[in-house]
């Protein structure tokens, strides 16, 4: 099944995958906060930029390609509406200056789901849960999320055996108008949804079976350690935010149309 | 002193019409090898659960008789005190890991009661080690065989050193060939660490030999308990509907028809092959 | 009659899974295809009914090509039980669970209620009829599938892994209902790692490895012979062990029935003199 490839990490190690996802997710936060303060276009520009070093390095490119396709739809979307409400309310005209304007809104969008896109794409589930086991989100929900990561491959096989069982009791899934189709899936979805649920009991006996519960004060086999990428890391994401707040109260921003 | 002890105990699922489990009572002695067989509904698996108190905490319903396991009431603490001493492997390998890599799976138990890092991280190195799998420490659980699985399993429950290890038909999902290394993995770890083993099992032919203690249980009851050889010849179990292994059939077929084998009924076919070929032998 | 011709197949992001198989299964034959995890066995049977469409070579279910036909056509001859009932079942009532694949082929609505009589009947399942089929045992789910499969009459019957999680005289009525099935005059090809099973049900065996057939004939030759078996890692059945052991006697090695096993060793020693 092609769309749960995706979400099935491939396991690709560079200097960018191994650093701390609680210091990547500041940095992505910085990068959250500096393009909310800019609405001009040049600096947004550069916030764009500054990712493309990131997503060299960790070697994902092709993937951050394809989800910035996955975003244009939506970027043109926000560029055409903020185009249309603009000519309609200011006279039925457009300047230079409104085209610039629309842009670096959409840029803006960009930029704060392309951050986050890189971030995904740069952490490893293993890597992301051992980092909410070590923050202070409560253990239950690290848990969750790991063993939710951890059967997506299981229960995408067990979709596509389903799909084959009905199929074979002559099942046509592609046949019918959309109200057919959808009635059609109900014989997958209840062998899965009742697959899921007599999983989730299995679990649940091997963890009590295995302490679950026994202390408030669990302990972790992996310890996430700060190195020296990760420091260099923390002082760019304040360096960035440090220079940003200056510029945007003391330096004057040209627009490109007035560079022109 | 037993180490496991049961009176009396009966359990009814809530909901169900009939116990599970009726008036079962047995011992087990610390070390010993104990495998439990019997049809498919005859309360097996019910009892694996009342020995780390899944029965009746985790489902409900009362538990009458008295149960005693590694000294404790497992009626009166906590799952998760009895996961220190009982130490339980269920029949399905893909649904007991949860963890996306094999170590970090192993290490579950330990981190759930608190144990420090440089401990958890021996344990897991030494019931890996023991398991055959500190190898694959860094896969995913997905990426192994069902036969692998079953031995990070084995590892999980083995890294909280408990005194007992129960196992509820742990080879059903798996090819003979896997079937059979689980059981020598199982045999060792009962011959060599010393750990009480209770085995649930259909597979009679690859487990018979290693115990010297079978309980054979029907319609939630305990049936015929004692040493297999006894058990495995008589009539009455092969009507209930075990599977009584191919070599202790043949035996008492060639028996009946003349053949002088010895009395010992064999439980393998290596057994079997020594007693056909002694009768073989020209008597001088 | 299947018939598979060089057939070649891979699963999108993997290796070959099948290289080349050609196999022809005759009606009213029984074929246990064996081999280890992986070595392409229920990639192969999903051939037969269309799930899968060979990359490479042809599949004939009855003298139609599989390429060109949909499964739903194909399954109305060729009926595939899978290994885990739960993966079919989501009916209300064990009826409705029966009836499912006779309302997808189009069946009258008079037909479908003898049809589902008969499959109940056939599977001792009567009493289950307005019973949620999530009510009942491992067991009796498992026969529920069988019957929703059965009740459309197919001539030939896939088994996926049929014996997993049986206890012994489950398997022995499966065994006898398999051979009732092949008096009717059905094809029945079962996948499985239980030798034990198939050497008690002596059927035509498969033996895959690694994406290639490496046998195919009496189930008591390949079944006893420890070459083919060590290389597919297949284990020896309990009484061709026991003949293994008994070399030193010079007694035939093909041998896996145990009634078969105990007139031979009481003949042998009938000619040694002097016992």
């Amino acid at each position: 099944m092609s769309v749960f490839d995706g979400l099935r990490f491939r396991k690709v190690y560079s200097p960018i995958h191994n650093l701390d996802p609680r210091i990547k997710f500041v940095y992505v936060i910085s990068i959250f906060v500096v393009a909310i303060l800019f609405s001009q276009i040049i600096p947004l520009m550069l916030l764009f930029l500054l990712q493309i070093p990131f997503v060299l390095l960790a070697k994902v490119s092709r993937q951050w390609l394809r989800s910035l396709r996955g975003a244009s739809f939506l970027a043109a979307l926000i560029f055409v509406i903020n185009i249309a409400t603009t000519f309609f309310t200011s006279g039925y005209r457009i300047t230079p200056l409104n085209i610039e304007y629309a842009a670096s809104l959409t840029l803006r969008f960009v930029v704060l789901v392309e951050s986050f896109s890189v971030f995904f794409l740069t952490t490893s589930p293993d890597h992301l849960g051992l980092a909410l086991e070590e923050s202070r989100v409560p253990y239950e929900f690290a848990f969750a999320f790991t063993t939710a990561v951890r059967f997506v491959p299981v229960l995408a096989e067990e979709a596509q055996t389903i799909m084959d069982a009905q199929k074979a009791r002559g099942l046509e899934l592609e046949k019918g108008g959309l109200l057919k189709r959808i009635r059609n899936y109900v014989p997958v979805l209840i062998p899965l949804i009742v697959s899921a649920i007599r999983r989730s009991l299995e679990l649940a006996e091997a963890m009590e079976s295995r302490a679950w519960g026994a202390t408030k004060k669990r302990t972790n086999l992996y310890a996430l350690k700060l190195h020296r990428g990760d420091y260099a890391l923390l002082a760019i994401s304040v360096g960035i935010i440090a220079i940003a707040v200056y510029t945007h109260f003391f330096v004057s921003i040209p627009t490109i149309t007035s560079l022109l | 002193m037993a180490i496991i002890e049961t009176k009396n105990l009966t359990y009814t699922y809530p909901g169900a019409s009939k116990p599970s489990i009726l008036d079962v009572s047995f011992k087990v002695e610390k070390g010993e090898f104990v495998l439990i067989t019997g049809p498919s509904g005859c309360g097996k698996t019910t009892l694996c659960r009342c020995f780390n108190g899944l029965v009746p905490h985790f489902y409900q319903g009362e538990l009458k008789g008295e149960i005693t396991v590694a000294g404790i009431d497992p009626l009166k603490h906590h799952t998760y005190e009895m996961a220190k001493h009982v130490g339980l492997v269920f029949q399905n390998p893909e649904n007991q890991l949860f963890a996306l890599s094999v170590e970090k799976d192993v290490a579950f138990g330990l981190e759930n009661v608190g144990v420090p890092r440089e401990e958890i991280r021996k344990k897991v190195d030494h019931a890996m080690n023991l398991t055959g799998i500190y190898d694959l420490r860094e896969r995913s659980p997905h990426e192994i065989s069902g036969g692998q699985q079953q031995r990070v399993a084995i590892a999980s429950v083995l890294a909280m050193e408990p005194e007992i290890i129960v196992l509820d038909e742990p080879t059903s999902f798996l090819d003979p060939l896997s079937a059979e290394k689980i059981f020598e993995v199982i045999n060792d770890l009962n011959k060599k660490q010393g750990i009480t083993v209770i085995l649930v099992e259909h597979r009679l032919d690859l487990t018979a030999k290693y115990t010297n203690h079978l309980i054979v249980m029907d319609e939630g009851k305990v049936r015929f308990e004692g040493p297999p050889r006894e058990i495995l010849s008589s009539d009455e179990t092969r009507l209930i509907g075990v599977g009584i292994p191919k070599a202790t059939l043949l035996y008492q077929m060639l028996k009946k028809d003349g053949l002088n084998l010895s009395a010992t009924t064999p439980l393998s076919s290596e057994e079997l092959a020594d007693q056909i070929l002694e009768a073989f032998k020209p008597n001088d | 009659m299947i018939e598979a011709e060089n057939v070649h197949f891979s699963y999108p992001n993997k290796v070959e899974a099948l290289k080349g198989v050609s196999i022809t299964i005759k009606d009213g034959e029984f074929v246990a295809i064996m081999g280890q995890n992986g070595a392409g066995k229920s990639t192969f049977v999903k051939h037969f009914n269309g799930l899968l469409k060979p990359i490479e070579g042809i599949v004939r279910a009855d003298g139609i090509e599989t390429t060109k036909t949909s499964v739903a056509r194909l399954a109305r001859n060729v009926g595939f039980v899978f290994q885990n009932p739960d993966h079919q079942l989501f009916s209300e009532t064990v009826e409705e669970e029966i009836s499912f694949a006779l309302k997808n082929f189009g069946f009258e609505p008079k037909v479908i209620e003898e049809r589902v009589t008969w499959a109940l009947n056939l599977l001792s399942l009567t009493q289950y009829r307005k019973t949620s089929p999530f009510l009942l045992s491992g067991g009796e789910r498992k026969r529920v599938a069988l019957a929703s499969v059965l009740a459309w009459d197919p001539k030939t019957l896939i088994l996926d892994e049929p014996t997993i999680g049986q206890d012994h005289e489950q398997k022995e009525i499966l065994r006898q209902f398999i051979l009732q099935l092949q008096s009717q005059g059905k094809t029945v090809v079962i996948v499985t790692h239980d030798v034990e099973f198939v050497a008690e049900s002596n059927p035509r065996v498969v033996l895959m490895k690694e994406g290639k057939i490496v046998a195919d004939g009496v189930g008591k030759d390949i079944l006893t012979d420890p070459a083919l078996l060590e290389m597919s890692s297949i284990v020896l059945p309990q009484i061709a062990q026991l003949f293994t052991k008994l070399s030193p006697l010079g007694l035939p090695k093909n041998i896996i029935d145990i009634y078969e096993a105990k007139e031979i060793i009481l003949k042998a020693k009938e000619r040694k003199p002097l016992q």
